[in-house]
């Protein structure tokens, strides 16, 4: 881990494409992504995800340097990743109560 | 130098504990009457419920009694139960243990039989004394671990702290366990790269498989929408949340309750039952799947905690890792390690790694954990069915 500890975000793997909120991140704070200083343009609550760079729709979406999902939309740096733009990339034989209905 | 003690069969025990282990329900308040008076002593009780036949119960209940950790064992039968007490006994007197077993029923009832307990426990407290200790190593160790009670900070700084401790261990030698492929659906592809061999892959894909079957025939929900509040996205994700704490060793074998890893190294641990669904949930309880990495050797288990489990173990002592700041500061009695620290920036998740790893060697030093030294000694042991595992789930000892 390499970040300043008094950023709300951490990086769990130097790989990711995704940083993760260790305290509720207030609108507006100022956060460093891999593309320089952005603003949170909403409340990021604690364990959620935040790109840290720019992530194209259909790349793969990492957390802890491994895949968690296919991205459905275009992320910006600082943009809330979560289930409005993110996909699970796993087949499961029956339909998961995924988390689509879920925003 | 820490020091363990030698058991027959070359293994070491980091504690020397005596048994009293009910083999059926009607005698469970007999057994923890005889235990009652050695409270502060390490006098611990465990047992098995059922009435009916189970071959697996009498392995893992032959597995516990002959556990490094374990110097003696008092079985309390009632007398018709089905449980093979004769098999049992003649595991754990080969073993070189002290071993006696009281029936009930012969003994003279409730009031004689918990006195004829007392007794031989006094006496072979004293003998058990005398069981030589021999310098101790990391790579003596078998390390178990869980998680439980989890919320949104286990799998950002418990669960990950855990692994880089098992990351530590292993390269120490250690064998070091996880488990609950149930929980690790959607990670069978990553798991099955990090095998030794091809054939250990594969094989790792077909037990996840084999669990998402389970659940699914149990009705067992995934992903819920809770998961999705609590910042969780995907299935893939929440699984990564607790396979972190596998760290990230090749994987040297896939094993099954009671397996006993042959060498150090990453086991996966397979505790979904084979054949049909008859006994319902794999594992009703943390402490289910806990017994079951000690019937494998585990000599102490690493259990992360969000919401704040305050459970122990009977035979192998647990240290408890506590994700959540909050709940540690609530909970600060009951934790051995605030992994919260990660959350509010004050320590890396390598320093908590490295908290864990120095701990693990304390405990097996002798230096108590917060569970043990408040007497928690929970122990379960439930009905299941198993298939040996096959010739690739072990490649070190078959190459």
């Amino acid at each position: 881990m390499t970040e300043l500890k008094a950023c709300p975000f951490m990086r769990l793997h130097p790989d990711d494409n995704t940083l993760v909120a260790r305290i509720n991140a207030d609108e507006g704070t100022k956060i460093n992504t891999d593309e320089g200083q952005v603003q949170l343009s909403r409340m990021i609550p604690m364990a959620h995800k935040i790109a840290c760079r720019h992530i194209k729709s259909g790349d793969v979406v990492l957390k802890y340097g491994m895949p968690i999902g296919v991205a459905t939309a275009d992320i910006a740096p600082g943009e809330h990743v979560h289930v409005h733009n993110v996909r699970s990339a796993y087949t499961p034989s029956v339909v998961l109560h995924d988390a689509d209905a879920v925003s | 130098m820490i020091e363990g003690w030698l058991r027959q069969d070359g293994r070491k025990g980091i504690r020397n504990s005596v048994l009293v282990a009910y083999l059926v329900e009607c005698a469970h308040f007999v057994a923890s009457e005889i235990v009652t008076e050695f409270r502060g002593q390490d006098v611990q009780l465990i047992g098995f419920p059922g009435c009916f036949p189970n071959e697996y119960a009498s392995q893992m209940m032959e597995r516990l009694c002959t556990h490094p950790n374990v110097g003696a064992v008092l079985f309390v039968s009632l007398g018709c139960e089905s449980f093979d007490k004769a098999r049992v006994s003649a595991a754990v007197g080969a073993s070189g243990r002290p071993v006696r077993t009281l029936v009930i029923q012969k003994a003279g009832g409730t009031k004689a039989t918990i006195k004829l307990g007392q007794d031989w426990i006094r006496s072979v407290l004293l003998e058990i004394d005398n069981v030589s200790r021999t310098p101790l190593a990391l790579s003596d160790l078998v390390i178990g671990t869980v998680c439980g009670g989890s919320d949104g900070t286990s799998g950002i700084s418990g669960n990950p702290a855990a692994g880089r401790a098992f990351d530590f261990l292993v390269a120490e030698g250690a064998a070091c366990i996880f488990e609950e492929t149930g929980e690790l659906i959607g990670c069978e592809e990553i798991m099955a790269e990090r095998a030794v061999t091809p054939e250990l892959g594969k094989a790792i894909r077909e037990s996840v498989l084999k669990a998402e079957r389970y659940y699914q025939t149990l009705g067992y929900g995934s992903f819920a929408a809770g998961n999705a509040a609590g910042g969780l996205s995907t299935i893939e994700e929440k699984s990564l949340g607790a396979y972190v704490k596998s760290g990230s060793s090749q994987i040297s074998g896939l094993i099954k309750p009671g397996d006993i890893p042959p060498c150090g190294g990453l086991y996966l641990m397979d505790v979904v039952p084979d054949g049909d669904v008859r006994f319902g949930f794999p594992n009703i309880s943390d402490n289910a799947e806990i017994v079951e990495m000690i019937a494998s050797g585990a000599h102490m288990t690493l259990f992360v905690t969000g919401r704040g489990s305050v459970v122990g173990s009977a035979i192998s002592p647990v240290i408890k890792i506590c994700a959540n700041p909050e709940t540690y500061r609530a909970l600060f009695d009951d934790m051995d390690v605030n992994a919260g620290d990660i959350i509010e920036g004050h320590r890396t998740i390598d320093e908590v790694g490295q908290e864990i790893s120095e701990l693990v060697y304390a405990v097996a030093g002798g230096q108590q954990t917060k569970s043990e030294q408040l007497g928690h000694r929970e122990f379960i042991l439930t009905y299941k069915s198993f298939e040996p595992i096959g010739p690739a789930c072990l490649p070190n000892l078959h190459a």
